[in-house]
């Protein structure tokens, strides 16, 4: 007699066709879907090629600076008075966020694919940051894609992106945010997809970059778990991590989706109330639809017009999300949460002052979730808190909103 | 026989190729689109491709895009497009109408429910940019239902195989994408394109329609020498909108006849191709 085998419902997705159940998919126009195939065809032979995953984790090692380390944040908790909350110290990875570990992943891609130009959009910058970096470490021509309204807020990013030699392209259609600079890109993709790679920054677009961003982000819940089975001794009974396009969500809940003992909230930006209208959480109060190459939740109208998103953190502020949030969604594994700008600011502010640790505005989204949730629960229960990124990037709007001139 | 199928028949027999504008609807304004529309068939076109305004059109260059915007910002939406054609239909039931554009107002509309209306308003034809032949099963199923057609799109990136795959799937005419790039970007090369279309005729007897990067009398009468009938979007929204900028107080008339000028002259570079 064989054994039974339980099939991994979890490493099924995504199918042959990019599917997610109903998500995912390749919505592009003719002329990508060559390009799409010639990628996915790539990554399939690289993935399990031990020469290539050494080449990406000796950069991880070496380069990025990993593994983060899983932080005890005691003085938030004893303040809390619930749960311990560990952080997964993303922000202390080279450039500031978890972003680079996909950079670095597809940055490889390029050279094996002889690419001599990368694309990027980029929303906070922190992903244009990334993909400026590893085109100056691999010497590529970069261009990157970013909202005129983002250019405004992220001052900082913008010049540091400069600074790496690459070119930063104000987008000034539509909302002039996140979502027109990835159309922007796709557009620019389109024109000189023959010379060039396009590094998407988040676990959306056409598959395989859902896959493909996944995989290479799931390091942190990797990490995660065996850090947490070693200075804890045994699994988080939670997770927490911002959700924008959702790449450091999925790369820490991935590797735990299978234990079913470790509950997942993905936390979304609720703006200025979900109420109002005026935030960026589709999986929240979304509809599915189909944008930027895949089926996903979507911020839209009766008309299947995409609506303009608000958030005070530009990383978050987008009206789709990636394809596998979506089913995770869907079959109930991840609940997803928001939190408002004012909690997370409130956040931001609290997690400087009490563990001299600044989040980035993306994160303290995470962290506005994570201590209401800690507040539920005991002090024998631990939570793992993606600390996506750093706040340095954020100083003048939070400034800017405190009133206060710099 | 479809409008389709028989207006490509007679340009077939009397040895013409075929014109096709593309406009916005919605754009220069709601209420003038079917007396646009109406003008171009005067002014030789053959089949009117009509876009569909969207909030992220991402394969259109930045002159269909401010289209897209300004239809949009007057309030145009799907079903508004539907009840145009059924306008435009009371006056013309000859000329074929390709309507283009996105999945994502389709889809919220329903796939079904938008192929019937369409059969019901007189829409001939489909072209959904962002529903590659591996996503498109559902509203081809839902167009085919109802006797309407599915344009595929090849491009300069199709590999031979997979252009047999699509031609198979095929029905109409094929829409062949003349530059990797946006709508009215690149340069146009009619060596190339004849080479894709010569290509495509040795798997197809559908007629091959030829888009993007055609911009004037001469770029349309190159194209011409190869392709059944020739797609002009971009020039004649730019035009449009030259006109509209150009500070005189005007009627929308007098802005369409910007568009229709154009068309005019394309027409007559179409009809001395030497093919």
């Amino acid at each position: 007699m064989t054994s039974e085998v339980t099939p991994d419902l979890y490493a099924s997705v995504p199918d042959a066709d990019g599917r997610f159940g109903r998500f995912g998919g390749k919505f592009v126009a003719e002329t990508l879907m060559s390009a799409l195939a010639d990628l996915e065809q790539l990554y399939f032979d690289l993935k399990d090629d031990p020469a290539f995953q050494r080449e990406f984790d000796l950069d991880l090692a070496h380069y990025v600076g990993r593994p983060s380390p899983l932080y005890e944040a005691a003085r938030l908790s004893d303040d809390i008075g619930g749960a311990r909350i560990f952080l997964k110290r993303e922000d202390l990875n080279h450039t500031g966020a978890h972003k680079v570990n996909n950079t670095i992943g597809q940055a490889l891609l390029a050279k094996h694919m002889g690419k001599k130009r990368v694309i990027a959009e980029t929303g906070a910058g922190q992903h244009g940051v990334a993909s400026a970096t590893v085109a100056a470490r691999l010497g590529l021509e970069c261009q990157v894609f970013m909202g005129e309204e983002d250019i405004r807020r992220q001052t900082l990013n913008v010049y540091r992106m400069k600074l790496l030699g690459a070119e930063v392209i104000s987008v000034t259609s539509g909302s002039r945010t996140l979502k027109d600079a990835l159309n922007e890109a796709m557009r620019d993709w389109v024109t000189h997809v023959d010379n060039t790679f396009y590094i998407i920054g988040t676990v959306a677009g056409p598959h395989p970059y859902p896959m493909l961003v996944r995989d290479f982000q799931s390091v942190i819940g990797r990490e995660a778990r065996a850090q947490s089975l070693a200075q804890v001794g045994r699994l988080p009974d939670a997770l927490v991590a911002c959700v924008g396009g959702g790449s450091n969500a999925i790369g820490l809940f991935h590797p735990f989706l299978q234990d079913d003992s470790v509950a997942m909230y993905g936390v979304e930006a609720g703006g200025k109330g979900l109420e109002t209208g005026q935030h960026a959480a589709p999986l929240s109060v979304g509809s599915p639809g189909v944008l930027h190459g895949n089926r996903t939740y979507l911020m839209q109208n009766e008309d299947g017009q995409i609506l303009d998103t608000h958030s005070v953190s530009a990383g978050l502020d987008y009206p789709g999300v990636g394809p596998e949030h979506a089913w995770l969604k869907d079959i109930g594994r991840v609940q997803y949460v928001a939190a408002n700008d004012d909690e997370a600011l409130a956040s931001f502010h609290r997690l400087t002052r009490i563990e001299g640790i600044m989040p980035a505005l993306e994160t303290a989204h995470a962290m506005a979730y994570a201590e209401k949730l800690a507040a539920t629960m005991s002090p024998e229960q631990h939570i793992v808190v993606n600390l996506s990124g750093r706040g340095d990037k954020d100083i003048l709007t939070v400034a800017a909103i405190d009133g206060i001139e710099v | 026989m479809s409008r389709l199928s028989h207006t490509f028949a007679e340009l077939r027999t009397r040895g013409r190729k075929g014109l096709v504008p593309y406009v916005v609807a919605g754009d220069p304004s709601p209420d003038g689109t079917v007396t646009l529309l109406h003008a171009l068939v005067a002014a030789g076109a053959d089949v009117l491709e009509v876009g569909v305004p969207f909030s992220d059109p991402m394969s259109e260059g930045p002159v269909i895009q401010k289209g897209h915007e300004r239809a949009l910002a007057r309030g145009m939406s799907l079903q508004r497009v539907l009840d145009m054609v059924s306008v435009f239909r009371q006056e013309d039931d000859k000329t074929p109408i390709v309507m283009m554009g996105y999945a994502n107002p389709i889809e919220r509309f329903g796939y079904e429910r938008f192929a019937a209306a369409c059969a019901k308003a007189g829409v001939d034809a489909l072209i959904t940019v962002d529903l590659p032949p591996e996503e498109v099963d559902e509203i081809d199923g839902a167009l085919q239902g109802v006797g309407l057609d599915n344009i595929f799109l090849i491009s300069p990136t199709t590999p031979e195989a997979r252009i047999q795959t699509i031609v198979e799937r095929a029905r109409g005419f094929i829409y062949y994408v003349a530059v990797k790039g946006v709508t009215g970007s690149g340069q146009l090369d009619a060596e190339e394109v004849s080479r894709s279309v010569a290509l495509i005729r040795q798997k197809t007897d559908l007629p091959i329609a030829v888009g993007f990067g055609i911009k004037d009398a001469e770029s349309a009468r190159a194209v011409a020498a190869s392709a059944d009938a020739v797609v002009v979007g971009s020039a004649l929204i730019a035009e449009m909108d030259k006109k509209a900028r150009s500070g005189e107080p005007l009627q929308e008339i007098q802005i369409h006849d910007a568009a229709v000028q154009l068309l005019q002259s394309m027409r007559a570079g179409v009809d001395s191709s030497p093919s």
